[in-house]
Protein backbone atom coordinates (compact mmCIF):
# COMPACT_ATOMS: atom_id res chain seq x y z
CA UNK A 1 0.00 0.00 0.00
CA UNK A 2 2.83 2.75 1.15
CA UNK A 3 4.50 1.30 -2.21
CA UNK A 4 1.48 2.64 -4.00
CA UNK A 5 0.73 5.99 -2.44
CA UNK A 6 4.71 6.33 -3.19
CA UNK A 7 4.02 6.11 -6.91
CA UNK A 8 0.73 7.81 -6.65
CA UNK A 9 2.62 10.69 -5.28
CA UNK A 10 5.71 10.57 -7.57
CA UNK A 11 4.10 10.31 -10.94
CA UNK A 12 1.49 13.56 -9.65
CA UNK A 13 3.98 15.87 -8.02
CA UNK A 14 8.12 14.63 -8.69
CA UNK A 15 7.76 13.45 -12.32
CA UNK A 16 4.75 15.52 -13.32
CA UNK A 17 3.90 14.35 -16.80
CA UNK A 18 3.72 17.16 -18.33
CA UNK A 19 6.01 20.10 -16.63
CA UNK A 20 8.11 17.97 -15.71
CA UNK A 21 8.66 14.84 -17.95
CA UNK A 22 7.66 16.50 -20.93
CA UNK A 23 4.75 14.14 -21.59
CA UNK A 24 1.64 15.36 -23.30
CA UNK A 25 2.45 19.11 -24.20
CA UNK A 26 0.55 19.16 -27.30
CA UNK A 27 -2.72 19.02 -25.26
CA UNK A 28 -1.81 21.11 -22.80
CA UNK A 29 -0.49 23.90 -24.81
CA UNK A 30 -3.40 23.33 -27.49
CA UNK A 31 -6.65 23.07 -25.27
CA UNK A 32 -5.31 24.72 -22.37
CA UNK A 33 -7.29 28.05 -23.70
CA UNK A 34 -10.45 27.65 -21.78
CA UNK A 35 -10.79 25.87 -18.45
CA UNK A 36 -13.97 24.31 -19.56
CA UNK A 37 -12.33 22.68 -21.62
CA UNK A 38 -9.22 21.97 -20.26
CA UNK A 39 -11.80 20.16 -17.57
CA UNK A 40 -12.67 18.08 -20.07
CA UNK A 41 -9.39 16.89 -21.70
CA UNK A 42 -8.16 15.72 -18.63
CA UNK A 43 -11.12 13.84 -17.95
CA UNK A 44 -10.92 11.73 -21.18
CA UNK A 45 -6.87 11.49 -20.74
CA UNK A 46 -7.23 10.06 -17.01
CA UNK A 47 -10.12 7.77 -18.61
CA UNK A 48 -8.47 6.47 -21.55
CA UNK A 49 -4.81 6.62 -19.30
CA UNK A 50 -6.17 3.71 -16.90
CA UNK A 51 -7.44 1.53 -19.20
CA UNK A 52 -4.66 1.52 -21.93
CA UNK A 53 -2.35 0.76 -19.03
CA UNK A 54 -4.31 -1.94 -17.84
CA UNK A 55 -4.54 -3.14 -21.65
CA UNK A 56 -0.86 -2.76 -22.47
CA UNK A 57 0.04 -4.43 -19.39
CA UNK A 58 -1.53 -7.50 -19.76
CA UNK A 59 -0.40 -7.04 -23.79
CA UNK A 60 3.08 -7.05 -22.47
CA UNK A 61 3.19 -9.66 -20.08
CA UNK A 62 0.64 -12.48 -22.04
CA UNK A 63 2.02 -11.87 -25.26
CA UNK A 64 4.80 -10.31 -25.95
CA UNK A 65 7.03 -11.43 -22.90
CA UNK A 66 6.42 -15.15 -23.25
CA UNK A 67 7.14 -15.13 -27.27
CA UNK A 68 10.03 -13.23 -26.91
CA UNK A 69 8.61 -10.32 -28.96
CA UNK A 70 9.77 -7.57 -26.63
CA UNK A 71 11.16 -5.65 -29.39
CA UNK A 72 7.56 -5.25 -31.17
CA UNK A 73 6.66 -3.05 -27.63
CA UNK A 74 6.01 0.25 -29.66
CA UNK A 75 4.17 -1.22 -32.38
CA UNK A 76 2.27 -3.24 -30.27
CA UNK A 77 1.41 -0.96 -28.16
CA UNK A 78 0.06 2.28 -30.07
CA UNK A 79 -1.77 -0.02 -32.13
CA UNK A 80 -3.32 -1.02 -28.80
CA UNK A 81 -3.77 2.56 -27.80
CA UNK A 82 -5.25 3.29 -31.34
CA UNK A 83 -7.79 0.43 -31.00
CA UNK A 84 -8.60 1.45 -27.31
CA UNK A 85 -9.39 4.93 -27.89
CA UNK A 86 -11.93 3.75 -30.54
CA UNK A 87 -13.40 1.39 -28.45
CA UNK A 88 -14.34 3.81 -25.68
CA UNK A 89 -15.62 5.96 -28.31
CA UNK A 90 -18.10 3.66 -29.63
CA UNK A 91 -18.73 2.26 -26.35
CA UNK A 92 -19.62 5.48 -24.75
CA UNK A 93 -21.23 6.90 -27.80
CA UNK A 94 -23.84 3.69 -26.88
CA UNK A 95 -23.61 3.48 -23.31
CA UNK A 96 -23.26 6.65 -21.65
CA UNK A 97 -24.27 9.16 -24.39
CA UNK A 98 -23.90 12.28 -21.48
CA UNK A 99 -20.17 11.00 -20.79
CA UNK A 100 -19.97 10.59 -24.44
CA UNK A 101 -21.12 14.58 -25.25
CA UNK A 102 -18.53 15.56 -22.61
CA UNK A 103 -15.65 13.67 -23.66
CA UNK A 104 -16.45 13.00 -27.43
CA UNK A 105 -14.40 15.74 -29.15
CA UNK A 106 -11.08 14.78 -26.94
CA UNK A 107 -10.73 11.34 -27.24
CA UNK A 108 -9.51 10.78 -30.82
CA UNK A 109 -6.94 13.63 -30.04
CA UNK A 110 -5.44 11.23 -27.06
CA UNK A 111 -4.03 8.62 -29.53
CA UNK A 112 -1.60 10.92 -30.40
CA UNK A 113 -0.93 11.76 -26.46
CA UNK A 114 2.72 11.07 -25.62
CA UNK A 115 1.76 10.67 -21.78
CA UNK A 116 -0.40 7.34 -23.20
CA UNK A 117 2.41 5.72 -24.89
CA UNK A 118 4.84 7.00 -22.11
CA UNK A 119 3.41 5.87 -19.18
CA UNK A 120 3.02 2.33 -21.13
CA UNK A 121 6.67 2.17 -21.72
CA UNK A 122 7.34 3.33 -18.33
CA UNK A 123 6.17 0.87 -16.93
CA UNK A 124 7.85 -1.86 -18.65
CA UNK A 125 11.08 0.39 -17.95
CA UNK A 126 10.38 -0.29 -13.93
CA UNK A 127 8.81 -3.67 -13.95
CA UNK A 128 5.47 -2.22 -12.48
CA UNK A 129 2.96 -4.97 -11.52
CA UNK A 130 -0.72 -4.67 -12.79
CA UNK A 131 -1.88 -3.10 -10.14
CA UNK A 132 1.01 -0.50 -9.70
CA UNK A 133 1.30 0.23 -13.43
CA UNK A 134 -2.96 0.76 -12.98
CA UNK A 135 -2.16 3.24 -10.09
CA UNK A 136 0.93 4.61 -11.99
CA UNK A 137 -1.25 5.46 -14.81
CA UNK A 138 -3.85 6.68 -12.90
CA UNK A 139 -1.60 9.06 -11.35
CA UNK A 140 0.01 10.53 -14.52
CA UNK A 141 -3.55 11.58 -15.62
CA UNK A 142 -4.24 13.07 -12.39
CA UNK A 143 -0.70 14.97 -12.72
CA UNK A 144 -2.19 16.17 -16.34
CA UNK A 145 -5.46 17.57 -14.93
CA UNK A 146 -4.25 19.29 -12.27
CA UNK A 147 -1.27 21.04 -14.68
CA UNK A 148 -3.71 21.41 -17.26
CA UNK A 149 -6.20 23.32 -14.82
CA UNK A 150 -3.71 25.21 -13.26
CA UNK A 151 -2.34 26.43 -16.48
CA UNK A 152 -6.04 27.24 -18.20
CA UNK A 153 -6.71 29.18 -15.26
CA UNK A 154 -2.98 31.47 -15.80
CA UNK A 155 -3.74 31.64 -19.62
CA UNK A 156 -7.29 32.84 -19.12
CA UNK A 157 -5.71 35.70 -17.50
CA UNK A 158 -3.10 36.03 -20.02
CA UNK A 159 -5.60 36.85 -22.72
CA UNK A 160 -6.08 40.75 -20.98
CA UNK A 161 -2.36 41.23 -20.46
CA UNK A 162 -0.85 43.48 -22.65
CA UNK A 163 2.02 41.72 -24.54
CA UNK A 164 4.97 42.68 -27.04
CA UNK A 165 4.01 41.98 -30.62
CA UNK A 166 6.66 39.26 -31.10
CA UNK A 167 5.80 37.53 -27.79
CA UNK A 168 2.01 36.89 -28.57
CA UNK A 169 0.83 33.75 -28.56
CA UNK A 170 2.86 30.84 -28.28
CA UNK A 171 5.80 32.38 -27.21
CA UNK A 172 4.08 34.01 -24.16
CA UNK A 173 2.37 30.67 -23.51
CA UNK A 174 5.99 29.18 -23.53
CA UNK A 175 7.17 31.21 -21.00
CA UNK A 176 4.15 31.69 -18.80
CA UNK A 177 4.64 27.44 -18.77
CA UNK A 178 8.32 27.78 -17.73
CA UNK A 179 7.11 29.81 -14.78
CA UNK A 180 4.62 27.01 -13.69
CA UNK A 181 6.89 24.48 -14.10
CA UNK A 182 9.60 26.10 -11.44
CA UNK A 183 6.83 25.12 -8.85
CA UNK A 184 7.18 21.43 -9.78
CA UNK A 185 11.06 21.49 -9.46
CA UNK A 186 10.73 22.13 -5.95
CA UNK A 187 8.92 18.59 -5.90
CA UNK A 188 11.84 16.89 -6.63
CA UNK A 189 13.94 14.65 -5.00
CA UNK A 190 10.85 14.28 -2.62
CA UNK A 191 10.58 10.60 -2.87
CA UNK A 192 12.67 8.57 -5.23
CA UNK A 193 9.48 6.52 -6.71
CA UNK B 1 1.76 17.09 -60.85
CA UNK B 2 4.17 20.04 -61.18
CA UNK B 3 7.02 17.76 -58.84
CA UNK B 4 9.99 18.27 -61.02
CA UNK B 5 10.44 22.66 -60.16
CA UNK B 6 9.24 22.14 -56.66
CA UNK B 7 11.43 19.68 -55.47
CA UNK B 8 14.00 22.29 -53.64
CA UNK B 9 11.08 24.78 -52.58
CA UNK B 10 9.67 21.82 -50.93
CA UNK B 11 13.41 20.90 -49.67
CA UNK B 12 13.87 24.59 -48.22
CA UNK B 13 9.89 25.01 -47.07
CA UNK B 14 10.57 22.72 -44.27
CA UNK B 15 13.53 25.04 -43.00
CA UNK B 16 12.38 27.88 -42.42
CA UNK B 17 9.21 29.03 -43.69
CA UNK B 18 7.09 26.32 -41.98
CA UNK B 19 9.71 25.21 -39.70
CA UNK B 20 7.91 22.07 -37.89
CA UNK B 21 9.26 23.74 -34.37
CA UNK B 22 9.35 27.66 -34.33
CA UNK B 23 7.04 27.79 -36.94
CA UNK B 24 4.54 25.04 -36.69
CA UNK B 25 4.82 23.86 -33.16
CA UNK B 26 4.61 20.69 -33.86
CA UNK B 27 6.74 18.00 -31.99
CA UNK B 28 7.17 19.60 -28.55
CA UNK B 29 7.49 16.66 -26.05
CA UNK B 30 10.84 15.70 -28.04
CA UNK B 31 11.63 19.31 -28.76
CA UNK B 32 11.70 20.09 -25.16
CA UNK B 33 12.37 16.79 -23.37
CA UNK B 34 15.89 15.93 -25.10
CA UNK B 35 17.41 19.38 -25.48
CA UNK B 36 19.52 19.29 -21.99
CA UNK B 37 22.60 18.68 -24.79
CA UNK B 38 23.14 19.74 -28.12
CA UNK B 39 24.49 16.32 -28.73
CA UNK B 40 20.78 14.48 -27.64
CA UNK B 41 19.01 17.51 -30.05
CA UNK B 42 21.43 16.12 -33.05
CA UNK B 43 20.67 12.33 -32.18
CA UNK B 44 17.28 12.87 -31.44
CA UNK B 45 17.04 15.08 -34.70
CA UNK B 46 18.70 12.21 -36.78
CA UNK B 47 16.24 9.65 -35.59
CA UNK B 48 13.09 11.69 -36.29
CA UNK B 49 14.73 12.68 -39.40
CA UNK B 50 14.78 9.21 -40.75
CA UNK B 51 11.64 8.22 -39.66
CA UNK B 52 9.89 11.11 -41.42
CA UNK B 53 11.56 10.17 -44.71
CA UNK B 54 10.92 6.35 -44.50
CA UNK B 55 7.48 6.63 -43.91
CA UNK B 56 6.66 9.38 -46.09
CA UNK B 57 8.30 7.74 -48.73
CA UNK B 58 5.87 4.28 -48.17
CA UNK B 59 2.90 6.23 -47.30
CA UNK B 60 3.78 8.19 -50.58
CA UNK B 61 3.70 4.83 -52.46
CA UNK B 62 0.59 3.14 -50.91
CA UNK B 63 -1.13 6.03 -50.98
CA UNK B 64 -3.36 4.77 -53.47
CA UNK B 65 -3.90 1.23 -52.49
CA UNK B 66 -4.70 2.49 -48.25
CA UNK B 67 -8.42 2.67 -48.42
CA UNK B 68 -9.32 5.86 -46.95
CA UNK B 69 -10.75 4.15 -44.01
CA UNK B 70 -8.58 2.40 -42.38
CA UNK B 71 -5.51 5.06 -43.48
CA UNK B 72 -4.62 6.31 -39.95
CA UNK B 73 -4.29 2.45 -38.58
CA UNK B 74 -2.21 1.83 -41.30
CA UNK B 75 0.29 5.38 -41.15
CA UNK B 76 0.75 4.36 -37.53
CA UNK B 77 1.40 0.86 -38.49
CA UNK B 78 4.09 2.30 -41.17
CA UNK B 79 5.54 4.64 -38.52
CA UNK B 80 5.66 2.29 -35.55
CA UNK B 81 7.89 -0.28 -38.02
CA UNK B 82 10.09 2.48 -38.53
CA UNK B 83 10.57 3.72 -35.25
CA UNK B 84 11.48 0.24 -33.97
CA UNK B 85 13.80 -0.34 -36.65
CA UNK B 86 15.43 3.41 -35.43
CA UNK B 87 14.96 2.00 -31.75
CA UNK B 88 16.80 -1.41 -32.35
CA UNK B 89 19.92 0.73 -34.51
CA UNK B 90 20.30 2.67 -31.77
CA UNK B 91 20.34 0.55 -29.32
CA UNK B 92 22.73 -1.54 -31.39
CA UNK B 93 25.00 1.02 -32.72
CA UNK B 94 24.72 4.07 -29.95
CA UNK B 95 23.93 2.31 -26.98
CA UNK B 96 25.17 5.58 -25.19
CA UNK B 97 23.01 8.47 -26.49
CA UNK B 98 20.03 5.50 -26.71
CA UNK B 99 20.15 5.51 -22.67
CA UNK B 100 20.06 9.71 -22.63
CA UNK B 101 17.00 9.61 -25.09
CA UNK B 102 15.37 6.83 -23.51
CA UNK B 103 11.26 6.56 -23.86
CA UNK B 104 11.60 9.17 -26.10
CA UNK B 105 12.78 7.19 -29.22
CA UNK B 106 9.72 5.03 -29.11
CA UNK B 107 7.81 8.61 -28.96
CA UNK B 108 8.87 9.30 -31.98
CA UNK B 109 5.38 7.50 -33.40
CA UNK B 110 3.86 9.84 -31.54
CA UNK B 111 5.49 12.49 -32.85
CA UNK B 112 3.04 14.91 -34.55
CA UNK B 113 5.52 16.27 -37.15
CA UNK B 114 5.75 12.50 -38.54
CA UNK B 115 1.74 11.96 -38.51
CA UNK B 116 1.04 15.90 -39.80
CA UNK B 117 3.47 15.24 -43.17
CA UNK B 118 1.84 12.34 -43.32
CA UNK B 119 -1.49 13.52 -43.84
CA UNK B 120 -1.00 17.32 -45.21
CA UNK B 121 2.29 15.82 -47.66
CA UNK B 122 2.96 12.46 -48.34
CA UNK B 123 -0.38 11.55 -48.72
CA UNK B 124 -0.93 13.80 -52.04
CA UNK B 125 2.39 13.78 -53.25
CA UNK B 126 4.84 11.49 -55.17
CA UNK B 127 7.45 9.72 -53.37
CA UNK B 128 10.15 12.11 -54.77
CA UNK B 129 8.61 15.41 -53.59
CA UNK B 130 7.43 13.13 -50.47
CA UNK B 131 11.13 12.63 -49.61
CA UNK B 132 12.26 15.65 -50.04
CA UNK B 133 9.11 17.06 -47.98
CA UNK B 134 10.44 14.43 -45.23
CA UNK B 135 14.48 16.17 -45.64
CA UNK B 136 13.20 19.10 -45.30
CA UNK B 137 11.23 19.21 -42.49
CA UNK B 138 13.41 16.51 -40.52
CA UNK B 139 16.40 18.91 -41.29
CA UNK B 140 14.22 21.90 -39.62
CA UNK B 141 13.22 19.82 -37.09
CA UNK B 142 17.10 18.84 -36.64
CA UNK B 143 18.61 21.76 -36.04
CA UNK B 144 15.83 23.48 -34.54
CA UNK B 145 15.94 21.17 -31.28
CA UNK B 146 20.24 21.00 -31.84
CA UNK B 147 19.87 24.90 -31.22
CA UNK B 148 17.42 24.70 -28.40
CA UNK B 149 20.09 22.03 -26.73
CA UNK B 150 22.86 24.59 -27.55
CA UNK B 151 21.34 27.15 -25.81
CA UNK B 152 20.43 25.14 -22.83
CA UNK B 153 23.39 23.51 -22.50
CA UNK B 154 25.75 26.56 -23.02
CA UNK B 155 23.41 28.37 -20.06
CA UNK B 156 22.65 25.52 -18.05
CA UNK B 157 26.34 23.61 -17.73
CA UNK B 158 29.00 26.18 -19.45
CA UNK B 159 29.55 23.39 -22.35
CA UNK B 160 28.33 23.09 -26.04
CA UNK B 161 29.22 19.26 -27.49
CA UNK B 162 31.05 18.30 -23.68
CA UNK B 163 33.24 21.28 -24.57
CA UNK B 164 33.52 23.65 -21.88
CA UNK B 165 33.08 27.26 -23.70
CA UNK B 166 32.24 29.75 -20.52
CA UNK B 167 34.99 29.27 -18.12
CA UNK B 168 35.81 32.37 -17.56
CA UNK B 169 32.61 34.19 -18.74
CA UNK B 170 29.82 33.52 -16.21
CA UNK B 171 28.78 30.77 -13.61
CA UNK B 172 26.31 28.04 -15.86
CA UNK B 173 22.91 28.45 -14.51
CA UNK B 174 21.14 25.03 -13.81
CA UNK B 175 17.78 25.79 -13.88
CA UNK B 176 18.46 26.20 -17.97
CA UNK B 177 18.77 21.97 -18.12
CA UNK B 178 16.03 21.80 -15.49
CA UNK B 179 12.07 21.92 -17.12
CA UNK B 180 11.59 25.13 -16.54
CA UNK B 181 14.59 26.33 -18.97
CA UNK B 182 13.21 24.07 -21.43
CA UNK B 183 10.10 25.76 -21.46
CA UNK B 184 11.61 29.63 -21.42
CA UNK B 185 14.17 29.08 -24.04
CA UNK B 186 11.68 27.39 -26.60
CA UNK B 187 9.79 30.71 -25.99
CA UNK B 188 12.18 33.17 -26.10
CA UNK B 189 13.53 31.56 -29.17
CA UNK B 190 10.02 31.07 -31.07
CA UNK B 191 9.55 35.08 -30.45
CA UNK B 192 12.66 35.34 -31.95
CA UNK B 193 11.73 33.61 -34.79
CA UNK B 194 8.54 35.58 -34.98
CA UNK B 195 10.68 38.89 -34.83
CA UNK B 196 13.12 38.08 -37.34
CA UNK B 197 11.08 36.58 -40.04
CA UNK B 198 7.81 38.00 -39.99
CA UNK B 199 8.78 41.18 -40.79
CA UNK B 200 8.70 40.78 -44.28
CA UNK B 201 4.98 39.38 -44.00
CA UNK B 202 1.88 40.97 -42.48
CA UNK B 203 0.55 37.13 -41.82
CA UNK B 204 2.29 36.60 -38.61
CA UNK B 205 -0.81 37.20 -36.83
CA UNK B 206 -2.56 34.36 -38.61
CA UNK B 207 0.31 32.03 -38.57
CA UNK B 208 1.32 31.59 -35.11
CA UNK B 209 -2.36 31.58 -34.08
CA UNK B 210 -3.27 28.99 -36.55
CA UNK B 211 -0.07 27.40 -35.61
CA UNK B 212 -1.69 26.52 -32.39
CA UNK B 213 -4.88 25.33 -33.88
CA UNK B 214 -3.02 23.10 -36.38
CA UNK B 215 -0.81 21.02 -33.63
CA UNK B 216 -2.43 17.93 -32.67
CA UNK B 217 -5.82 19.31 -33.27
CA UNK B 218 -4.74 19.30 -37.14
CA UNK B 219 -3.83 15.80 -36.31
CA UNK B 220 -7.42 14.95 -34.79
CA UNK B 221 -9.22 16.21 -37.56
CA UNK B 222 -7.48 14.64 -39.92
CA UNK B 223 -8.28 11.36 -37.56
CA UNK B 224 -12.40 12.60 -37.46
CA UNK B 225 -11.92 12.76 -40.96
CA UNK B 226 -10.29 8.92 -41.26
CA UNK B 227 -13.63 7.88 -39.16
CA UNK B 228 -16.14 9.58 -41.33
Amino acid sequence: MKELFAILIGAMFVENFVLSKFLGICPFLGVSKKTSTAVGMSGAVVFVLVLSQAATWLINEYLLVPNNLEYLQTIAFILAIAALVQLVETVLKKLIPSLYKALGVYLPLITTNCAVLGSALLFVERDYTFVQAVVFGFAAGLGFTMALILFSGIRERLEACDIPEAFKGMPITLIAASLVSVTFVGFAGLIIP
Amino acid sequence: MAEKKSVFSVFFNGLIKENPTFRLLLGMCPSLAVTTMAKNGLGMGAAATFVLVCSNLVISLIRKIVPDKVRIPAYITVIAAFTTIVQLLLAALLPELNKQLGIYIPLIVVNCIIFARAEMFAQKNGPVASIMDGLGMGLGFTIAITVIGSVREILGAGTWMGIPVTVNLFDPATIFILPPGGFMVMGFLVAAFNKIFSDKKADKKADTKAACAAGCPGCSKAMHGGEA
